[in-house]
């Protein structure tokens, strides 16, 4: 028991080590500062993919997650233009904004199951989306565009974050934060799996009029449980937001949600590292195929359905296939 | 407003086809098939180049669209569905599957045919113009042609060898494999069908609106739309779903013209309403 614990404290160590340290020494020695921004997009679309993976654990295909991170992006982008507000405020604010949104949507809809979850979450992409674009304080079309970068974040007279427009390399600054959200919100998931509630979410998955035969609460779980998930999407399209310094009612689409979807099932819906693991290698795998030009999304489909082929339970799969065989 | 009911009805004839397919994979299978849309392009595009390229009858292109389709289905779900299905953990890997061979779809057509908006010569020529209703003669042929073909696949679902295999199969897959029907072969077939309904609708449709390689998402949309309505699995759901549908979109661009371009948002709002009182649609089975 010590000695598997030990084990998953060195790996969380060596992982910290590679995200914080391993990797911008490794971009600052190679010049690749193009990396940082494709790092930084895997680390927020995998927060996005971890909060689908979460409903996937309550049974529940999501394929809604882009319409919360793009009201999370709107959020906070019209606190930012509109109001003034710092950045910093405006992120934990998207995110509960979101969550209570998706609390009012899942009410009625978490009743649903399996495919009819499935396509009420894929049409409510497109709701927010046109939403988007029929609201008048979205700006329409047009979106919201020059968001001024995130400013100094200070407490008590101390400057926690310095102000992003100073630095003479915000992509850096940028990689850092996404990277500490996306330790956070992993560590953050690792720990509501491997508790009571976890436990929980899971008999949801497995049969849930048993689980409420039993005494499980079952709406308040899972409205908790879509809550969360909504709450990591609109986190992550708020710094997206900001990233981009714009947002358009085009930033998150049915094909980000199905990306989402994609990028947890690739990974692996058993495994809590699975939507990290799936968004890296289905994001990197797009941008390495860009230069077969006309060819890439065919040869980036092809692969994909051979990989849905061999390795059908996700990548991490394999892990287990070979403890397995020993 | 017998305008507007005569266009709810030709396009929720369409509707209807496209809806059915759907539904019959996914009562078969529990395959929610993301690339139905794309199999609709696909359908459009062949007819396109059958009928508008190479100068050939409609009918023939038409048939074109439908074998050229059965056959991709059919293929689709012998090497990639049933060993997806017989692997995995969970049903909804399929989804992975679905959504990939989508994508697949999509580069395919836009490598073969394209980016460009494409149409083809109307196949009757002329307008009806007669009690208050204009309608062109062409859509009033597709629209006949969509009706029939819905009444033609309702019947043989009832009544033909098929057909009862296949309702035996929705109903409860161990049950008619213990009956002795052959669960992999009508599997086939039904998803051969299921993809020939798409290609039927989009040669179709190609003689109105025609087609470009970017609709088929939004068709898939609009067909999860049109079963979650009706209820998933259904054979009269998808079609109530398909003309529920035509009708609000006529009925909404109509009347909500002088708000913008909110038709669609107000059917999507209806729709999360009327799923909260009746979550399994309007027949739908009561499991998802």
């Amino acid at each position: 028991m010590t000695f598997n614990r030990n084990i998953k404290i060195a790996a969380g160590v060596a992982f910290l080590a590679i995200v914080f340290i391993a990797v911008p020494a490794a971009i600052s020695a190679s010049g690749r500062f193009d990396l940082y921004y494709t790092l930084t997009s895997v680390a927020l679309l995998s927060i996005a993919s971890a909060g689908v993976w979460l409903t996937f654990y309550i049974g529940r295909i999501n394929i809604g997650q882009g319409a919360y991170a793009l009201t999370g992006g709107y959020v906070s982008a019209i606190l930012v233009v509109n109001h003034g507000w710092s950045f910093w405020l405006t992120l934990p604010v998207a995110g509960l904004f979101c969550a209570a949104a998706s609390v009012l949507i899942g009410l009625p809809i978490l009743r649903l199951r399996g495919v009819y979850f499935a396509m009420v979450t894929l049409v409510l992409t497109e709701v927010a989306r046109l939403l988007a674009l029929a609201l008048p304080i979205t700006n329409g079309a047009k979106g919201i565009v020059s968001i001024p970068l995130p400013g100094a974040l200070s407490v008590f007279g101390i400057t926690l974050i310095p102000d992003f427009a100073t630095l003479q390399n915000s992509r850096l600054a940028f990689y850092l934060l996404a990277a500490t959200l996306m330790v956070v919100c992993f560590a953050v998931m690792y720990r509501l799996v491997n508790s009571r509630i976890g436990k929980l979410c899971q008999s949801l998955q497995q049969n849930e009029e048993l689980a409420s035969s039993i005494g499980v609460n079952i709406a308040y779980l899972r409205v908790i449980a879509y809550a969360v998930s909504s709450f990591f999407g609109g986190v992550s399209g708020a710094i997206f937001a900001a990233i981009s310094q714009s947002i358009y009612p085009s930033s998150f689409t049915v094909t980000d949600s199905v990306n989402f979807m994609l990028n947890c099932f690739l990974g692996g819906l058993g495994y809590v590292f699975g939507p990290m693991l799936g968004t890296l290698v289905l994001y990197f795998g797009w941008d390495l195929l860009f230069q077969t030009g006309q060819f890439q999304l065919l040869i980036y489909s092809g692969l994909m359905i051979v990989l849905m082929l061999v390795l059908p339970n996700g990548l991490l799969s394999l892990a287990e296939m070979t403890r397995k065989k020993d | 407003m017998e305008q507007v009911i005569a266009n709810g009805l030709y396009l929720g004839a369409q509707y209807a086809l496209i809806a059915l397919g759907l539904t019959l994979i996914f009562a078969l299978m529990n395959v929610l098939n993301f690339a139905h849309g794309q199999m609709y392009v696909l359908g459009g595009f062949i007819t396109y180049t059958v009928y508008g390229q190479l100068g050939l009858p409609f009918v023939l292109a038409l048939l074109a669209s439908g074998v050229t389709l059965a056959v991709i289905g059919a293929l689709m779900e012998k090497f990639l569905f049933r060993t997806v299905i017989r692997r995995s953990h969970r049903e909804e890997s399929t989804m992975l599957l679905a959504a990939a061979t989508a994508f697949f779809f999509d580069a395919v057509i836009l490598l073969i045919f394209g980016e460009k908006q494409r149409g083809v010569p109307k196949i009757v020529k002329g307008v009806f113009n007669d009690a208050g209703i204009i309608m062109p003669y062409d859509r009033l042929v597709v629209g006949a042609l969509a009706i029939i073909f819905i009444a033609a696949f309702v019947l043989y679902m009832q009544y033909s060898r098929v057909g009862r295999a296949m309702r035996a199969l929705a109903q409860d897959r161990v049950a008619a494999q213990l009956m002795g029907v052959r669960v992999d072969r009508y599997s086939m077939i039904g998803f051969a069908m299921g993809a020939m309904l798409a290609g039927v609708v989009g040669g179709l449709l190609v003689t109105i609106t025609g087609v470009n390689s970017g609709i088929g998402g939004p068709i898939s949309i609009k067909a999860f739309l049109m079963v979650m309505i009706g209820g998933a699995g259904v054979v009269g759901g998808a079609i109530a779903g398909g003309f529920i549908l035509g009708m609000m979109e006529s009925v909404g661009l109509t009347v909500l013209r002088e708000y913008g371009d909110v038709t669609y948002l107000v059917i999507f709002a209806a729709l999360m309403v009327f799923l909260s009182v009746r979550p399994n649609g309007l027949m739908g089975k009561p499991w998802g």
